[in-house]
């Protein structure tokens, strides 16, 4: 997916609400683009994808805050999220049960709703 | 310090200037150790550091290594009841063993014949350091971080490691707080053994999915006198 030219940073939608986990385990999650410049863990080939989460594990510093010095929080919710590899990179995977798993902070996801997805 | 006493003006050709890359002191360090030694010393004149707390932190760095989760695999094999703990909460069934996990949480992704775990960071070098030691170099390779997402099977069969067509492959992009280890499949042919006796089949490769464990028979078998006398 070619992002650019990359547009000036936009705000995370309202959903994204700093405390607590707002997803659970079996939801299925999109990931936004939020555009953001610098210390940012989500890597750029997650990003658009539908996955779901297999784990919640915790609330922790979020590194775009800590990476330019600000360490009083917000604190975000942090999930562990499984693509299919057919999902992420197009195409038959390998095998059909081949997926990636990979940790994702709470305001680069949106939920999708199970029925219209 | 000399570093720079010989004269350049005879020696314009490009092939010395591509020498000039590499800048070492009569010591040999590099540029990199020679900038790390200069702030070093500055921090220590300026009384921020004592001259060896920079060696201890990094003794502290370099102290643990493979053994460290070679004995948590191994304990895993050798008692279900340990495995489910593991598998359920990493830092504290390392704990049980005395074997304190730095990070925020240790997740334990077990292989099956119907699934192979591997993992990779595919930002950085994000790495279950505290009971693997550091990273082996390929791991921070660009390549490696790369491939393993997109075409994990074929990095695998680099490593010499062929996986059946019906197992499927589960990638772990370690790009957050959590680590990640992986629990190998125990090999067959160790019924009986004791956990130091099976912590002696498990690699750093097994544990970062890269490699299968140790067969019993390789280990096991009569050392070569090569081996014996390198």
């Amino acid at each position: 997916m070619d992002r650019r030219p990359v547009p000036p940073a936009i705000t995370p939608p309202a959903t994204a609400r700093p405390f607590g986990p707002r997803f659970d385990i079996g939801d299925l999650v999109r990931v936004i683009d939020l555009r953001k410049p610098g210390h940012v863990r989500t890597p750029d080939y997650v990003i658009g994808h539908l996955g779901e989460v297999i784990q919640r594990c915790g609330l922790f510093l979020n590194p775009e805050d800590l990476s330019v010095g600000i360490t009083h929080g917000p604190v975000v919710a942090l999930y562990r999220v499984r693509f299919p590899m057919a999902e992420l990179w197009g195409g038959p995977a390998r095998h059909p049960r081949d997926t990636l798993c990979i940790e994702l902070y709470d305001h680069w996801l949106e939920p999708v709703d199970k029925v219209t997805r | 310090m000399r570093t720079h006493d010989h004269d350049h003006s005879q020696n314009q050709s490009p092939l010395h200037e591509h020498d000039a890359l590499v800048a070492e002191d009569e010591a040999g360090n590099l540029l990199g150790q020679q900038m790390v030694d200069a702030l070093q010393a500055i921090l220590v004149r300026k009384g921020v550091l004592s001259p060896g707390e920079v060696g201890l932190e990094i003794q502290k760095l370099e102290a643990p290594g493979t053994h460290l989760g070679a004995r948590i695999v191994a304990r895993a094999w050798y008692d279900p009841a340990y495995r489910s703990r593991l598998l359920r909460d990493g830092k504290s069934a390392a704990a049980e063993l005395d074997i304190k996990v730095g990070e925020a949480q240790l997740v334990v992704v077990e292989n099956t014949p119907a699934e192979h775990n591997v993992v990779v960071c595919t930002l950085c070098s994000c790495y279950p350091r505290s009971i693997l030691g550091q990273p082996p170099s390929w791991y921070i390779s660009k390549a490696y971080r790369a491939r393993t997402v997109r075409e994990p099977a074929a990095v695998l069969a680099e490593f010499g490691l062929y996986l059946p067509d019906d197992t499927a492959i589960c990638t772990h992009d370690s790009t957050a707080d959590m680590r990640f280890l992986v629990l190998p499949m125990r090999p067959t042919g160790t019924e009986g053994w004791t956990c130091e006796q099976l912590s002696r089949l498990v690699t750093r490769d097994s544990m970062i999915g890269v490699a299968q464990p140790l067969s019993p028979d390789a280990h096991l078998a009569p050392k070569t006198a090569a081996e014996e006398h390198p």
